[in-house]
């Protein structure tokens, strides 16, 4: 008897604990909702800011870009998943309402697209790091298109990795973050940005 | 003695208790617009192959073994195709931007060259699913075909 006692109180505590468990996902998912809630109301709020500050999201963007630049010429896998991790959040945060209807449009695809790379960034071996910076300069040369950029920049490329591969930099001089120190110099500039 | 009984008698109920809970299955019937297959026209050869190695998880259309009746089993699935989906779905190809497509057939490429899909824990169980070295570099060329064709 006192054994049915015990094995009826275990099941019942079992169905109360999957049952909550369940609860707590919904709630979750219902707070998730709320806080991209807030979201758009900074996001709103931020609009109303100076027109100055219309770089300032890029110029966060690039300065983890660059970080992350460096990282590769020095081949420094640490460095760069902490530089793609940076990144991601910074990407997130990325505030597109000061642009045009179409241009948000292309910058969120662009954003969705970066955020991807850097994410596999943060948690890669240094190769596929290479790999997945190869798109993201892709993708921040095309963001670049769109938000136009306070310093001068140059668009650099290497014609021997993976059949040709570009990349930004803020110096003139090549160091090439796709081989480090295995070919540090080879590249050239591209385009020079401004 | 009694405590190993009771041991027992604990993970029975709550063995049996799981099988209770819920599942959500990953299961449509229509096949969307938007399928990379009607997105593209994917040479039969090619469709066979993709479907039978890839769409358990990376599609809205799961074909379920029969394990996955008991749980927890069917939680261990469902966290895989949830992530698979989130990865890639080819079921929702054609909402992708050609930005994304463009990542997704780069991903593709990588995963099937490095070996790293399909997984081994599903090859084990679904044979069929297995790339061989023809399959591999045909799928290979053909989406890298796609890719290529993209960025002109």
């Amino acid at each position: 008897m006192k054994k049915l006692k015990i094995t009826v109180l275990i099941f019942t505590l079992l169905s109360l604990t999957i049952v909550s468990c369940k609860d707590i996902k919904k709630q979750e998912v219902k707070e998730e909702n709320h806080s991209k809630m807030n979201y758009d109301n900074s996001s709103e709020f931020n609009k109303k800011m100076d027109s100055e500050d219309k770089y300032s999201d890029t110029k966060q963007v690039m300065s983890n870009y660059m970080v992350l630049k460096d990282a590769l010429v020095a081949t420094d896998k640490n460095e760069a998943a902490k530089a793609g991790n940076k990144m991601v959040s910074t990407l997130k945060g990325f505030d597109v309402e000061v642009y045009s209807a179409e241009e948000q449009e292309e910058l969120k695809d662009i954003i969705i697209d970066a955020i991807e790379h850097a994410e596999h960034i943060a948690k890669s071996e240094m190769d596929h790091q290479r790999e997945h910076f190869k798109t993201l300069s892709k993708d921040m040369i095309d963001l670049i298109v769109i938000t136009g950029t306070e310093n001068t920049l140059y668009q650099q490329f290497c014609p021997m990795y993976d059949k040709g591969s570009a990349w930004l930099s803020m110096d003139k001089e090549i160091k090439n973050p796709y081989y480090g120190s295995k070919m540090l110099t080879c590249g050239k500039v591209q385009n020079e940005i401004n | 003695m009694k405590t190993v009984k009771i041991i027992a008698l604990v993970l029975l109920v709550v063995f049996v208790g799981i099988q209770f809970v819920p599942k959500e299955l990953n299961q449509s019937k229509a096949v969307p617009k938007t399928d990379f297959m009607l997105v593209h026209n994917v040479p039969k050869a090619i469709q066979h192959k993709l479907e039978a190695s890839c769409y358990d998880c990376h599609s809205n259309n799961t074909a379920y073994p029969w394990y996955n009746k008991i749980q927890p089993v069917a939680w261990f699935l469902e966290d895989h195709v949830k992530n698979g989906k989130a990865a890639l779905n080819f079921s929702e190809w054609g909402t992708l931007s050609n930005r994304r497509k463009a990542s997704k057939f780069r991903s593709i490429i990588k995963q099937l060259e490095g070996n790293k899909m399909p997984l081994s824990s599903y090859t084990v169980i679904h044979s069929n699913a297995i790339f061989s070295r023809v399959e591999k570099q045909r799928v290979i060329q053909y989406i890298t075909q796609l890719k290529d064709s993209l960025s002109n």
